[in-house]
């Protein structure tokens, strides 16, 4: 954890100098008659988080915060594994709406979440696999005329089908 | 008498056919997702934020306002249950519910918090009811100094009051307010902090996709890494007879608690930035103070349930009295239904009251039918609720996943920030494992669009000169308590060094 803390401070620290440097490609001083640049108030802001950054690392050397007197790991085995399954399973799910469609994306992360995480049987993990996206498919393109993505052209002849459904 | 009328026919307004109905079902939904662990209202409000582009602006507000409710009253559920709270508001909850759980009681806790819920929001909404206006008179003499200094004064809140670390709260205001001045720069139309070149940041970040990411991505995450996905339950005897004699019990043991926490959560509540958190810990520990039996608490005190119930709900109802009177709001909830307003094209603030004095009463009027359907409805399921909770949480929590990433894509339409989502929800996972507090950036993203302008504008009509700030009759005072507030933490720092010193 103390090692963490530190770790973490010091990336956004570099970050808050990326943010005050892109403030910069717009004026952030006074402009008589127009009032400040367009750059001055992210450019203070991010000096603010950089100060913060700052206080944090000057906590952390005098140990005054938890994390920075703490000689446990940051996670152990089984939590590095369980968020790289869930945090990973969401970044997959998200990365196939673009192939997929929404709703086959989310038939895909349920069946990966219930039946390979939660080891919940076949038949549960299908049925909510199933009704949950078409329930969707009804309530946003229907009720709410919200089109969600489509992916690939291979996902048409199953929209076809929905559609004439709705209309 | 003015009030009176207003009031009468605000509460017609809420009975209105589609007004009642989406009270019955936002404090329905808002009663489950605020039950749900590592859910709470401000995840209820952000994820069917988009649900209310279908209805008029009142009905809209009315409908999430029930869900607002329906999820303080929720919170409680969890807490007692399972020993965690569904949300950062039922923690003090928590205390006493989950001994008095463990002890076979759990139902005691249940309706005490119930019953603790319904006379604070009634009480805070009386106090809404008389209120309100006079602020609005008052607010109706801002300008830009004056809303800035008020901004101020919100940031100041979380940074005086909270008991988080205060470096780390400060760089999540300043996080959550630079995000806000990602696109364009209003005044001048010209493209501003574009990160990376990358163009999908020229629409800017709305707050949805910081608030999506930090409570539906970031805190499943925590809660699932924190609990290792077992959750145990206490599964509580339930009869109607044990119901009422519970509440016989919960009225004689918790009355107390409730009024305190129902006072105190108001005023808590309406101050900018506390919210229902800091209010409902503030009351416990004010009833504990008070009682004459302050060892009881800890232990299944029904006054310790009570307390903390009743303030979040109260201060749920306070929180909407700045948003809408002065268009800041008190809370991270009211911070998205502060966004949802201006989306729906009204504009909180002093002129809400003249300008749309319907939409208002309308919304006043249904905190009264809110909180009667929440009691109701709350203590007709509280055995679902139970059943509901034994729920494998490897079926509860991918189904939050897909309501967020959904309910994320409906309200952007843009997958940009549906990654924008992903990345901020892994990324608040890190940075609470390190206590940085998230609220105050999902609070500065909604901030920010009003607080930069205003201050810009104040600097222009002062040529420049930051004693603007102090100088003017209502920016002065609010500065001044802004920076004490700031300053606080550094004072008690001071003091508590010196009586180390002396021994």
């Amino acid at each position: 954890m103390r090692q963490g803390e530190i770790s973490l401070a010091g990336l956004l620290a570099l970050f808050s100098l990326y943010l005050m440097w892109k403030s910069t490609e717009l004026p952030i001083g006074f402009i008589r008659g127009q009032g400040p640049g367009g750059g001055f108030w992210p450019f203070w802001l991010s000096v603010g988080m950089l100060l913060s950054c700052g206080a944090i690392a000057w906590n952390w050397w005098r140990g005054k915060s938890p994390a920075s007197v703490s000689d446990e790991p940051l996670m152990d085995a089984f939590g590095w594994r369980t968020v790289l399954h869930v945090g990973g399973g969401v970044v997959g799910f998200v990365a196939l709406i673009s192939i997929v469609s929404m709703y086959g994306a989310v038939a895909v992360f349920l069946v990966y979440y219930m039946r390979f995480l939660g080891r919940h049987s076949w038949l549960l993990t299908l049925t909510i696999a199933l009704l949950l996206p078409i329930g969707l498919f009804f309530f946003f393109e229907g009720a709410m005329q919200i089109s969600m993505p489509q992916g690939l052209p291979f996902t048409q002849p199953f929209f076809d089908v929905m559609y004439d459904i709705i209309y | 008498m003015e009030v009176f009328s207003f009031l009468v026919s605000g509460i017609f307004t809420a009975l209105e056919p589609i007004n009642l109905g989406l009270i019955l079902v936002g404090v329905t939904v808002g009663l489950f997702i605020g039950a749900m662990p590592g859910l709470g209202s401000v995840n209820g409000v952000a994820i069917l934020l988009p649900i209310t582009f279908l209805v008029p602006p009142a009905s809209a507000i009315i409908f999430l306002a029930a869900i607002y409710y329906g999820a303080m009253y929720g919170g409680a559920i969890s807490s007692v249950t399972l020993g965690i709270p569904g949300a950062s508001t039922a923690v003090a909850t928590t205390f006493d519910g989950r001994p008095l759980a463990l002890q076979g009681r759990a139902s005691l806790a249940l309706v005490t918090a119930a019953l603790a819920s319904f006379v604070g929001g009634t009480v805070a909404t009386i106090f809404f009811t008389l209120f309100a206006p006079l602020l609005a008179t008052v607010a109706l003499n801002f300008g830009p100094p004056e809303i800035f200094a008020l901004m101020l004064l919100a940031f100041a809140t979380f940074v005086g009051l909270g008991g988080d670390d205060i470096p780390k709260t400060i760089f999540s205001i300043c996080f959550g307010l630079v995000l806000a001045t990602v696109g364009f720069d209003t005044i001048s139309g010209e493209p501003r902090l574009v990160l990376f070149d990358i163009q999908g940041f020229l629409r800017g970040i709305g707050f949805i996709v910081l608030a999506i990411g930090v409570y539906g991505i970031g805190e499943m995450l925590w809660t699932i890494e924190q609990t290792r996905g077992e959750i145990t339950t206490t599964n509580p005897k339930m009869t109607a007879k044990g119901l009422a004699s519970d509440a016989k019990e919960a009225v004689r043991r918790g009355w107390k608690g409730t009024w305190i926490g129902s006072i105190l959560g108001f005023f808590v509540g309406v101050l900018p930035a506390a919210g229902a958190t800091p209010g409902s810990l503030m009351s416990y520990g004010v009833a504990k103070m008070v009682s004459r039996t302050p060892q009881e608490y800890g232990r299944g005190s029904p006054d310790g349930v009570a307390a903390p119930e009743a303030a979040n709900n109260s201060a749920s109802t306070g929180s909407m009295l700045p948003m809408l009177t002065l268009g800041i709001p008190g809370s991270p909830t009211t911070a998205i239904l502060l966004g949802g307003m201006v989306i729906w094209g009204l504009t909180p603030g002093p002129r809400l009251f003249l300008d749309e004095s319907e939409f208002v009463w309308g919304l006043i009027g249904s905190f009264y039918i809110s909180n009667l359907a929440a009691v109701l409805i709350n203590l007709a399921f509280i055995p679902l609720f139970v059943w509901m909770l034994r729920m494998p949480f490897t079926i509860l929590a991918p189904l939050i996943f897909v309501l967020s990433i959904v309910g994320g894509f409906a309200a952007t339409r843009s997958m940009h920030d549906l990654w924008l989502i992903v990345i901020f929800g892994l990324g608040a996972f890190f940075m609470r494992k390190f206590d940085y507090p998230l609220a105050p950036a999902v609070l500065a993203i909604v901030l920010g669009p009003i607080a930069e302008p205003t201050l810009r504008q104040s600097l222009l009509l002062s040529s420049g000169d930051p004693m603007i700030f102090f100088t003017r009759p209502i920016a002065g005072p609010i500065t001044v308590i802004a920076i004490i507030l700031i300053l606080l933490p550094a004072f008690k720092l001071l003091r508590r060094r010196r009586s180390v010193a002396s021994g």
